[in-house]
């Protein structure tokens, strides 16, 4: 009846495990609990839960990669923790194979459910004002791609309670992963939550490549998008030609578990390098689908902040181009040790190091946007230059690694991981702590507080290096990723300066949630009723903040780069005089409701509860056709009513 | 104005569906193109079952190859179940946009046989092969071919579902403008997969069969 599920899938035995897993159902119980109490249900259901507006929807998952932040860096300093302490023979706190547990799921947290879910949720609120339109293409398919999203987020949570999560790392290699070696359901609550979210995340990538390509306000061309367009544009157009491999992959090894298929089995003429060539066919493109956003969200700090356009836009645009390209033609440098030979390895390893040269154009073009700017150092502008010259560190281990022979020594030792960390926190956390920095006063109208940010920015930055950079030195010492412990105790002591890295990380990600908090108590004195806090120069900064949920009561007409500062400059800007009714579509559950059904099917298929499977597609197909039978009705907005909020918005001092 | 200028077009000439400098496109634009790119994402899955399938087709594991397994003349007759039905699947659309309802029945009818044909022919092709010994799970190679074949006819299973679906949309709710653009997403799907079948029957049956 309930298949593999009973009582002992609960960790009553383990005490962090069962410690964690009351803290959290506690925590959700009594946010539950508040939100009943205090009869926010209604409001939560009509306003957001299922709401469709672009700018809902793209808070939404910025809030879910905030809160999942959390979770995966309680992972990374409880194994900061565990290797400060486990030398010699000492063993440490951890057991291996929660150890094991651990670190998987903080590489499948951070990456699929904290960086993606930022980037997307970035993307998703500010593209469409950066356009000048009024939603993206298809509003209801973008708040199911969330809750997909969110539906993945849940099931790797669920595993914290019931059951395990996956002990095979955060790409699940073959053999490991195969039923023969990891028997338990970690890896099924690993594939279906993958599974689950990657489907929303294409329907995402989809949605915004149509948006860019098909709506934009009139008169703006191809290049006179801002850059942040662009990168989101590529980065989309990333997700729509990668997603599909990794669903295909994991669904390979989906029947290798489940039905005894030989994909990647050891036996049967199975090949698990098959494995490792597809899932990184998908995975390198997915650095550059977080990084490539990151890089627009610098792009419009350093203009802005700088009061300059941006030095050398059509060479931006170009080399965000050529890395899309490019990022498909280097997988294999992720494992130059599989044997392929010298002359593959060589290609490889040359193709990589090729991808430096636009990234070395963007890094140039954003110093010579800094020179001569009036640079205003607020909080974005702190993250922009710390990642500056992070990532032009982590780039460079990065070429470094692409030379195969190089490789041979520092492949999947701590080299690697302090690399990979130092490029994705450099530039795709950075990036997106800027991001929301720099647009939060849009979203909600005021801005975020100053000092507790620059705090947080310093807590970073140190703590990174402090963390990041005793790893480099233990790679090329020769310690090994993944280690539960270790003999050499002369590691000991830069292990111990990562752990007080890591508590400084800590110190920063209080201070954000602090500068959330204070800003949110302080907000009536921080309020942005000009709708352009930072003396921006493109269009999302055109608009009331927070905007309407219509954006634009008149869609913009771009005459050239940077609309919104070439407007600024021919003066103030008037109420039109007459102005044309606008269709809002109307709220949908569609996407919450079939996300539901995906969560019930997931579970069902992880614990091989077959009828509850059956019932959960079932439903969620019968969701979708029953939304799709229903016509969608449009809320009007008239013109009186257009009227009337402009002339408030633009002459607030005037009587009507 | 400008705009004009830029786009190098005429004041007054008919606006160009395209998005560039003219503002958003119209819907049935918007809605094709979206759905153009979802394809393109679902022939890129495809692709990734080809290249396994390119990669395991030779790992037999001692069992049967494709030369035991496959018969062409099942092949043929597929491969004209699902071409024709591509044809009436056209001919339905044509209809549809000429408001012949009655046409377009008849139409959805036919692809509805030729596909479900289709999928009977796959079927007990695969019932054959699985009571032979020669299932999925046999070697490398039949997981490869169980699962790309298996997802051609998985999305023609689908494809049946929804055409049924719009059938009863169109009978409730007449030729409107949302039906006849969820119509057009159809024909581009069922198309799409035709493409797939021919790379399937190419690579998978007769190069295989050799």
């Amino acid at each position: 009846m309930l298949g593999k599920l009973s009582w002992t899938a609960v960790p009553f035995d383990q005490p962090i495990p069962m410690a964690a897993s009351l803290f959290i159902v506690v925590g959700v119980l009594s946010m539950l609990g508040l939100t009943t109490w205090k009869g926010w249900w209604p409001y939560l259901w009509r306003e957001w839960l299922t709401s469709v507006d672009h700018k809902r929807i793209g808070v939404m998952y910025v809030l879910l990669a905030l809160v999942l932040l959390v979770r995966g860096f309680i992972d990374a300093i409880m194994m900061r923790s565990q290797l400060a302490i486990a030398a010699g023979s000492a063993q440490g706190y951890l057991p291996p194979e929660h150890y094991d547990q651990i670190f998987s799921a903080h590489g499948t947290i951070m990456i699929f459910f904290m960086a993606m879910p930022f980037v997307i949720g970035l993307m998703n609120f500010v593209v469409p004002l950066q356009l000048g339109v009024r939603d993206v293409a298809f509003p209801v398919l973008n708040a199911i791609s969330f809750w997909l999203t969110a539906s993945g987020a849940l099931l790797v949570n669920i595993s914290l309670v019931v059951g395990e999560f996956a002990r095979t790392g955060w790409l699940a290699y073959p053999p490991l992963s195969e039923l023969q070696f990891s028997p338990g359901v970690g890896v099924d609550y690993y594939l279906w939550a993958l599974q689950i979210s990657g489907i929303g995340t294409l329907l995402a990538g989809i949605n915004m490549v149509t948006t860019i390509l098909k709506m934009r306000a009139p008169g703006m061309t191809y290049m006179r998008m801002p850059v942040f367009c662009w990168t989101a544009l590529c980065s989309s157009m990333l997700i729509v030609a990668a997603f599909p491999i990794l669903t295909a992959t994991f669904g390979m090894l989906l029947l290798d578990r489940y039905v005894g298929m030989h994909f990647f089995t050891n036996d049967g003429g199975g090949n698990c390098m098959l494995y490792v060539n597809l899932i990184w066919a998908w995975g390198h493109p997915e650095v550059y689908i977080l990084v490539l956003p990151a890089f627009g969200i610098f792009s419009e700090v350093i203009a802005a902040f700088s009061g300059k356009q941006l030095f050398g836009y059509r060479s931006m645009v170009v080399a965000t181009l050529a890395i899309c390209v490019l990022s498909f033609m280097v997988w294999l440098h992720h494992f130059f040790t599989m044997g392929a030979g010298a002359d593959v390895n060589a290609v490889f390893g040359i193709m990589s190091m090729i991808i430096a040269i636009p990234t070395g154009v963007k890094l140039f073009n954003w110093l010579f946007t800094l020179y001569r700017g009036r640079l205003r150092f607020e909080v974005p502008v702190l993250w922009a230059i710390g990642f500056m010259v992070t990532f032009a560190v982590g780039g460079m281990t990065g070429v470094l690694m692409a030379v195969p022979p190089a490789d041979f020594v520092l492949h999947n030792s701590l080299f690697l991981v302090a690399h990979f960390h130092n490029v994705i926190i450099g530039a795709v956390l950075f990036g997106a702590m800027a991001g929301y920095n720099y647009w939060f006063p849009k979203a909600f109208g005021f801005t975020l507080d100053k000092r507790l940010g620059a705090v947080s920015f310093w807590c970073w930055l140190i703590g990174f290096y402090l963390a990041f950079m005793p790893l480099y030195l233990l790679g090329l010492l020769g310690m090994t990723r993944r280690m539960q412990h270790y003999a050499d105790t002369s590691w000991q002591p830069y292990l111990i300066v990562a752990e007080v890295g890591a508590v400084v990380i800590l110190g920063g990600i209080v201070a954000t949630i602090a500068q959330l908090v204070v800003s949110i108590r302080t907000r009536a004195s921080r309020r942005d009723l000009t709708g352009d806090p930072w003396d921006a120069r493109t269009l999302e900064w055109s608009t009331s903040s927070p905007p309407p949920a219509y954006n634009f009561a008149v869609l913009p007409q771009v005459e050239s780069l940077d609309a919104f500062w070439a407007m600024k400059q021919r003066g103030p800007v008037a109420t039109a005089e007459r102005y044309d009714s606008i269709e809002v579509p109307r709220n949908s559950a569609n996407g919450f409701v079939t996300a539901f059904f995906a969560v019930v099917t997931g579970f069902a298929m992880i614990w091989h509860i077959w009828w509850m499977a059956i019932l959960g597609v079932a439903s969620a197909v019968l969701t979708l056709l029953a939304f799709g039978w229903m016509e969608r009705g449009a809320d009007e907005v008239s013109g009186e009513q257009l009227a009337e909020a402009e002339r408030a918005r633009l002459h607030p001092m005037e009587p009507a | 104005m400008s705009a004009h200028a830029v786009t190098g077009t005429l004041p007054g000439a008919m606006p160009a569906p395209a998005a560039s400098g003219r503002g958003p496109a119209p819907v049935r634009i918007v809605v094709a193109y979206g759905f153009w790119i979802f394809l393109l994402s679902d022939i890129i899955m495809f692709s990734a079952l080809f290249a396994t399938y390119a990669v395991l087709s030779g790992q037999t594991a001692g069992g049967p190859s494709g030369r035991d397994l496959f018969e062409l003349h099942r092949v043929g007759v597929q491969t004209l179940c699902l071409l024709f039905s591509s044809y009436t699947c056209g001919l339905a659309v044509l209809a549809i946009e000429r408001r012949r309802v009655r046409a377009f029945y008849v139409s959805c009818a036919l692809t509805f046989v030729l596909g479900a044909t289709f999928l009977g022919l796959e079927l007990s092709e695969f019932a054959g092969m699985i009571a032979r010994g020669a299932g999925p799970s046999r070697s490398a190679f039949l997981s490869a071919f169980f699962s790309l074949v298996g997802l051609h006819g998985a999305h023609v299973t689908a494809g049946l579902l929804w055409m049924c679906f719009m059938v009863a949309q169109t009978a409730a709710k007449g030729p409107r403008d949302f039906v006849r653009r969820r119509l057009l997403c159809f024909s581009l799907f069922w198309h799409a997969l035709d493409i797939i079948w021919v790379a399937l029957m190419t690579l998978v049956y007769l190069m295989g069969a050799r």
